[in-house]
């Protein structure tokens, strides 16, 4: 008897452990994650916690002091260069490691290894678009220049310097709570993190929504469904610029009028498409002496991308001895990305140019190792991906390479499509070589307009609008990166890639890069919208949002004596130009006697909106619910028929059409005998909309800010490592570009005033633990439109009051 | 007496012990402890279980009091969908426990069957 007592409690009291250690029974392995030496409880930071700190690590030069000022914000002093690299990767490790693994583990197609089969799509999407194949490619670019080598070399080895320095409890929350382990640091991660700002700022497109519309609608119809130009755009480069004739004409491949501008065919050639969000948007502008009130110029940038947890952006100072920069920069990669250095201020706005387009491949058999190219078979060169699926067996994936690229799309792998039987590879610049770390390098460093021109000329992709300013006056901008010359239409839809004639001609040179100096105006801006008008010698696509910068031009042409309080309120600026533009059609084509006396309330309301989309406006809900209303009574007969991905015309294409002509052919219901007018479909959907109007007044959420509500997701969407339910102002049109998950994720300010006076704040806070205080510390003040003086920190400031913590680093 | 000190050194050893080695150390603890010092079954039950409880309650209370709870915030609402830190200290001390608790029975039973002809009492 007396064995059996024990050997039962010794057998329980294993499994117990067995238990508490592992996943085999429970969701989480709860006795390691709560014991309070090794789990969770060692990521609960003391909320005065001390930093600092002395290191000694093989591989540093010289020495270095890093002085953390009381937004945890650090500023490196070092003696060496690549010693600042080293440390920046320290630190980018020290407060997000977890973070920039993750990111480089998704673009590398590797999610799957960590949190298990749901990635697997996205592991397949990424791999197949060639994500690997382009960081490889842009590494090679990278390591072949000594400079951006021995700087990539550093910020590995100063990531890996703290990757060494971690425990069971010290590793960061995540990977307790999801049980792995971080891998080595290396420098294609880092190329892997650029590709993924790539992958975010350039792939978007709608080249299978557009075949699918070209397919469904006649040609007349989709030339009015998707004009090439509006009346209301304002381009980045003034219209009255004359440009040069084109040095590249690329030309249409004969018969591309019966092939390629085929409409109604009646084909459906994908359904449900996966793609990063167009409203990665942002504003940039630069202000001349002579319109600034201090005579300094004034650079202003806020980029609107993903807001998340932990943030993208880690703000820093860097000071060697050859140069200052203070500014944020991307956990995942050396140098500051957007700021202001002792000279000069840059900060970027995406191009949104169409730069992946795909092309149809007929293969000889289902191996995929011939495609028919120039009348005879090619053989491809084939990729094999295996991708490590946590708690499953790998996954093991061909991709077949022709000369346009991957082929990313065949009968293995439709993504979220309905299969079509075809197969499509993509042409995307990304996959070319690049060095954009070169770009950081040298605008780091840059003391005037010409070392800009210098440090711009690397950016290939994304295509960003490069906004600079100088203290000896110049501001400047320039629509740069790496552009292929298209004829009228080319890449708007899937392209034939059975020979060369549908293939990208050539890239639009250098010196054609739309661009304005010291324009007469006093001013510089870019809001994403068409960096030219019409006059521009080549093919730019169709879609640019064009409402910000209509009002940003306007609000800057209009400004004398500017102030950086006048650039808050512009960045934080909640008016709607589109509003401004389409609620008086509204209001004129509404028929009064109709509305109830309910009905007549919104009607008053949206009469005395004054197109701010405050948080607690009312008029900017009603507005907007009209609007999408009028839109859908607008066109959902036209689409009855048509596939779910058949491209739905841009929302200032209806605008522009109704501002202009109130009989616009669409607005007619096609399944009616009579003929609509606007004023009975304006009507129609501003009572649709009251329904609506009411129920949100009963729950509530009637105010703007709650009805569109904004949210800073976690990376790995855990609610509580969220925040929720901000009530903010702003919308899509606005300058303060506020959408439900994307938002300004940086407001800088840069008064290059002798003594550079610069303010920013970003949506989160310098910590990637979530068990710091510093984790989301910044979001209330980011909400409120506060802004932080941001302290470009002399050596000699180190006994301030404002410096924490010091952290001291030596070699061996 | 006897139950004092074994909670004491199961106490001190338990938090030497996760210094260096694997939490589940707290189970070799608690069985060493209560080989060594005799006592009947269900009190080294109870003196492991009150040790571990009374040394992860405030190591994770003092943790997270000089975190003001954030973490406990939100990991209380990962792990037991509700916002309370004081649970989530609760859980902890409980779990700590239990496996002490158990471990030291079971190093009581060993010592009775193995090393001690007579049960005493």
């Amino acid at each position: 008897m007396r064995y059996l007592y024990f050997v039962l409690s010794f057998l329980f009291s294993i499994s117990l452990c067995l238990i508490l250690d592992t996943r085999l029974l429970l969701p989480a392995p709860l006795g390691k994650l709560l014991s309070p030496q090794h789990g969770i409880w060692q990521n609960a930071e003391s909320v005065t916690e001390d930093f600092s700190a002395n290191f000694n690590f093989e591989g540093l030069e010289g020495k270095a002091d890093v002085f953390f000022d009381d937004r945890m914000v650090p500023h490196i002093f070092a003696e060496r260069e690549n010693d600042a690299y080293f440390i920046q990767g320290f630190l980018h490790a020290k407060f997000r490691l977890w973070q920039m693994e993750f990111q480089t583990l998704a673009a590398a197609g590797r999610a799957s290894e960590v949190v298990g089969e749901i990635a697997l799509n996205h592991d397949r999407e990424f791999r197949r678009l060639g994500m690997v194949y382009a960081a490889e490619n842009s590494l090679k670019e990278i390591e072949s220049d000594s400079k951006t080598k021995s700087v990539c070399d550093a910020y590995t080895s100063g990531v890996n310097a703290y990757i060494s320095t971690l425990t069971n409890s010290t590793l960061p929350l995540e990977y307790k709570l999801l049980g792995y382990m971080p891998e080595k640091w290396n420098n294609l991660k880092t190329s892997l993190f650029l590709k993924y700002m790539s992958y975010d700022l350039s792939a978007y497109e709608n080249d299978f929504e557009m075949t699918n519309a070209k397919n469904y609608f006649e040609k007349n119809d989709f030339d009015l469904l998707f004009p090439l130009m509006q009346d209301s755009l304002r381009p980045i480069v003034s219209s009255s610029t004359v440009f040069s004739p084109a040095k590249v004409l690329p030309k249409a491949p004969p018969f591309a009028d019966s092939l390629y501008f085929n409409f109604l065919k009646q084909v459906t050639e994908a359904e449900e498409i996966y793609k990063p969000d167009p409203a990665n948007g942002s504003n940039n502008w630069a202000v001349a002496p002579k319109k600034t009130r201090a005579g300094a110029p004034i650079l202003c940038n806020d980029p609107h991308l993903g807001l998340n947890l932990p943030s993208l952006w880690y703000e820093m100072q860097i000071s060697v001895p050859s140069f200052n920069v203070y500014g944020v920069s991307f956990p995942g990669a050396p140098s500051v990305i957007i700021g202001f250095n002792d000279s000069c201020a840059f900060g970027f706005t995406n191009g949104g140019r169409d730069v992946r387009d795909y092309y149809e491949i007929k293969f000889k058999d289902k191996t995929k190792s011939e495609y028919w190219f120039d009348n005879k078979w090619i053989p491809t060169t084939r990729r094999v991906e295996r991708i490590k699926i946590a708690g499953k067996p790998d996954f093991i994936d061909t991709v077949a390479y022709t000369q346009f690229g991957p082929v990313m799309y065949d009968n293995s792998f439709s993504g979220k499509y309905i299969n079509s039987g075809k197969n499509y590879a993509v042409r995307w610049t990304a996959h070319d070589k690049s060095n954009e770390l070169k770009l950081f390098y040298l605008l780091d460093r840059s003391q005037n307009y010409n070392d800009y021109l210098e440090a711009i000329k690397y950016l290939k992709t994304p295509g960003q609008n490069c906004v600079f300013a100088c203290k000896n006056g110049d501001i400047a901008i320039r629509a740069q990166g790496k552009f292929p010359a298209k004829w009228k239409g080319q890449g708007d839809f899937i392209m034939p890639g059975f020979d060369n004639s549908y293939a990208w001609q050539g890239m639009i040179p250098e010196e054609e890069t739309p661009f304005e100096h010291n324009p007469s105006s006093g001013f510089v801006s870019s809001a994403n919208q068409r960096p030219v008008d019409s006059t521009y010698p080549y093919y730019l696509g169709r879609e640019y949002p064009m409402y910000r910068g209509f009002y940003l031009n306007r609000a800057l042409s209009s400004m004398q004596g500017v102030t950086v309080r006048n650039m808050m309120s512009l960045q934080m600026s909640n008016y709607d130009a589109f509003a401004e533009m389409a609620v008086p059609i509204i209001l004129k084509n509404l028929n009064q006697s109709q509305l109830n006396k309910n009905e007549f309330g919104y009607f008053q309301e949206l009469q005395s909106w004054k197109f701010n989309t405050e948080a607690n406006s009312i008029g900017a809900t009603i507005f907007d619910i009209t609007w999408k209303k009028f839109y859908n009574n607008v066109f959902n007969d036209e689409y009855t028929d048509a596939s779910k991905e058949t491209l739905r015309p841009f929302q200032s294409t209806l605008l522009e059409a109704v501002l202009k002509d109130s009989n616009y052919k669409f607005i007619d219901n096609i399944f009616t005998d009579s003929v609509e007018n606007l004023r009975q479909i304006i009507t129609q959907s501003f009572r649709n909309a009251t329904v609506e109007c009411m129920k949100l007044e009963m729950e509530n959420r009637i105010a703007w800010g709650r009805y569109r509500n904004t949210q800073i997701s976690n990376l790995l969407k855990l609610p509580s490592f969220s925040k929720k339910d901000l009530f903010v102002g702003g919308g899509e049109n606005a300058l303060n570009a506020m959408k439900s998950d994307h938002g300004p994720s940086w407001r800088m300010i840069v008064n290059l005033t002798p003594v550079t006076e610069a303010y920013g704040i970003y949506p989160g806070g310098q910590s990637g633990n979530p068990g710091s205080r510093y984790y989301d510390n910044c979001i209330d003040n980011w909400s409120k439109g506060k802004y932080y003086q941001l302290w470009m920190m002399k050596v000699y400031e180190q006994n301030d009051l404002r410096v924490l913590h010091k952290m001291h680093f030596e070699g061996i | 007496m006897k139950f004092l000190v074994s909670v004491l050194i199961t106490i001190l050893l338990s938090f030497g012990a996760c210094l260096y080695l694997p939490w589940w150390s707290i189970a070799l603890v608690a069985f060493i402890v209560s080989v060594l010092i005799p006592q009947k079954a269900w009190i080294s039950f109870i003196s492991g279980f009150v040790s571990l409880f009374l040394l992860w309650y405030f190591l994770s209370f003092w943790i997270s009091a000089n975190n003001e709870n954030i973490l406990a915030h939100r990991i209380s609402l990962l792990f037991l969908k509700s916002d309370s830190p004081y649970y989530l200290i609760l859980l902890t001390a409980f779990i700590g426990a239990i496996v002490a608790g158990f471990s030291a029975l079971s190093g009581s039973l060993f010592r009775f069957t193995f090393l001690n002809k007579k049960l005493k009492d």
